[in-house]
């Protein structure tokens, strides 16, 4: 691309009386709308390993298994199938087990909207001794990955009985190193709001959860979205610490479960495991094209950490 | 609600620090029960030795450091995390940047190549990898693909150098979104008026590019540089649902190695060891882009 744009670089096409002829005006159009298409061109060939897998994700998993691998490959079914959507049902309680990814990602987000607004709030506007330092202490959870922390953690819970339970996907997602990231772009919004706001309904007597609760949350609504989003996918899509803690199918969150459609031979059910691949995108994938705007910039504050 | 009543002891400082201790209290008591004790923890298990049948620490000291050293596998698997850590970071920030440039023209139907650009970040990663995981296949669709204009494709998952090739790839193109919509904002945040007297003053394109672009957008650079480091040496489910870290031991990272040591093997404390490698790779990554940014710090409004 870039050859091409430099040989159309500064413009010569004057002519004898220094401005543009109609003709190199019009050449000048064309050129301009010919390197358009070839920009487009361009986008549609790199768009391919970014939309096509999608795409044949969910093509093929209404494909027979001997579709799946044909030569040459085809994109749509030639024979459409819905039996590897009822086997994935049939093989593993895969509805318990989005009903379980499900809920636990409602709870955790839920839970990490209200624990980072209320410490986002405190850590912008109320003053306090040693806030600075405890600030400090809760951004250690952005340094720490949970692949770090997974052992320990792993044993403590060993040790208090809550292996195989859901807590852990709730309890340290919610109130951990995850919520961090959410307690971050709470507290930078809560700093840009101007503190005028408040300081009517402080003069009112109101208190500081009144405050927080009625004044400042009903204007945080991009900031909680942001931290919703990023909440949601970082549960829906969790998969070592699930892989970790839970030994019964009934209690599998979907990413663990996509992984577990193996017949007795240890042979992967590919069909199955693209019908329930399927299920467990499509959803997702259906509110991020209605809430783009919401996703791009939330997602895009997670590169915000640091 | 009741209004606020102050009392002689509870004046509107005191209740100040009461509601500001509170606010922040569950987010806290979560960093100090399910961050700060856990690395603590992972210091004291690395220097011990666990047995796995009685479930008894006992404490050797640096015996697992000493077998860190001597672990034969460890330099292969640090090789496989560096080439795996610099693959994903190269061919981010080019694929980011490169895209970036390319949406950053008014075109018609842009939004919609940003949509699809982006797609994957909101995929499941397991789910992601698994299909990949099917594309590539010995008999998958890329092969068949390519068996049409007569290539005989490798069995990419099945030897080393192709396998890590498809580790890198599938993670790049799941995540380059995030970068992409990053080095979009800061292209538009450089200053029209630069362009402009660049054109003026005749510089090529690619002149433009290295002059003014790329020195203004520096900052995002670094900051996108280092998160993708940090982001890579935590992929997980990518190596685990692809290749499990084969073959042998060639996509086997650093993060993959001690999940296996601690989960499949029960060996906590060299475990323990290997996640306190890790940790500090991150955080001298932190340091170095605190460092950075301290010094670049001019660039940014």
């Amino acid at each position: 691309m870039k050859t091409d744009t430099a040989r159309l670089g500064p413009p010569l096409d004057l002519d004898e009386t220094g401005a543009p002829s109609p003709r190199l005006r019009k050449e000048r159009r064309i050129r301009s709308r010919l390197r358009s298409v070839v920009l487009i061109g361009a986008l549609v060939v790199l768009v391919i390993p970014f939309a096509v897998p999608t795409i044949w994700m969910i093509a093929s998993s209404f494909k027979p298994l001997n579709e799946i691998f044909a030569s040459p490959p085809t994109l749509f079914a030639a024979n459409p199938t819905i039996d590897a959507y009822r086997e994935a049902f049939a093989f593993q309680p895969f509805a318990q087990q989005y009903f379980n990814s499900l809920y636990i990602a409602i709870a955790v987000t839920v839970v990490t909207m209200v624990v980072s607004s209320l410490a986002g709030y405190a850590f912008a506007r109320i003053p306090f001794p040693f806030k600075n330092v405890l600030f400090l202490v809760v951004l250690m959870g952005l340094l720490v990955p949970s692949e770090v922390t997974i052992i320990p953690l792993f044993q403590m819970f060993k040790t208090m009985g809550l292996i195989n339970t859901h807590l852990p996907l709730l309890l340290v997602p919610a109130f951990g190193a995850p919520a961090v990231l959410g307690t971050f772009i709470m507290r930078q919004f809560f700093i840009s709001l101007p503190v005028e706001l408040e300081e009517a309904a402080r003069l009112d007597g109101l208190g500081r959860v009144a405050i927080w609760w009625r004044i400042c949350m009903p204007l945080a609504k991009s900031a909680l979205s942001a931290v919703a989003i990023l909440t949601f996918l970082g549960s829906w899509n969790m998969y070592l610490e699930p892989t970790v803690y839970l030994t019964s199918p009934d209690l599998f969150t979907l990413p663990q479960a996509l992984t577990r459609f193996t017949d007795a031979y240890g042979g992967e059910m590919w069909d199955t495991q693209l019908a329930a691949a399927t299920m467990t995108v499509v959803p997702v994938l259906i509110v991020f094209l209605i809430a783009q705007r919401q996703f791009v910039e939330g997602l895009a504050h997670s590169g915000l950490k640091g | 609600m009741p209004t606020t009543r102050t009392t002689s002891f509870w004046t509107t400082k005191r209740r100040d620090v009461l509601a500001g201790y509170l606010f922040i209290a569950p987010q806290l008591a979560g960093i100090v029960a399910f961050v700060l004790l856990p690395v603590g923890l992972s210091i004291w298990f690395s220097l011990n030795k666990w047995n796995i049948f009685t479930g008894d620490l006992a404490f050797v000291g640096g015996e697992n450091y000493l077998r860190a050293v001597n672990d034969p596998q460890l330099p292969s698997v640090l090789l496989a995390t560096a080439v795996f850590s610099g693959g994903v970071v190269i061919l981010n920030l080019a694929a980011g940047l490169g895209l970036a440039v390319l949406l950053n023209r008014k075109i018609t139907g842009g939004a919609l190549f940003r949509t699809l650009f982006f797609s994957p970040v909101v995929i499941s990663v397991v789910a992601w990898t698994l299909v990949w995981g099917f594309l590539l296949q010995d008999n998958g669709a890329i092969n068949n693909l390519l068996a049409l204009v007569g290539i005989d494709g490798p069995n990419w998952l099945q030897q080393g150098p192709t396998a890590m090739a498809a580790v890198i790839v599938t993670q790049v193109i799941r995540s380059v979104g995030v970068n992409m919509i990053l080095f979009l904002s800061a292209l538009q945040g450089v200053p029209r008026e630069l362009y402009e007297a660049a054109r003026v003053d005749g510089a090529t394109p690619a002149a433009v590019f290295f002059r003014i672009t790329l020195p203004l957008i520096s900052p995002t650079l670094l900051l996108t540089a280092i998160i993708t480091i940090v982001g890579s040496l935590q992929a997980f489910a990518q190596v685990a649902v692809l290749t499990e870290g084969g073959p042998d031991l060639s996509t086997t990272v650093l993060v993959y190695y001690l999940y296996q040591q601690a989960f499949e093997f029960n060996d906590i404390g060299y475990g323990s060891t290997l996640a306190l490698m890790l940790l500090s790779f991150v955080l001298v990554l932190t340091i170095v882009q605190w460092q950075l940014r301290r010094k670049w710090v001019f660039y940014e409004d």
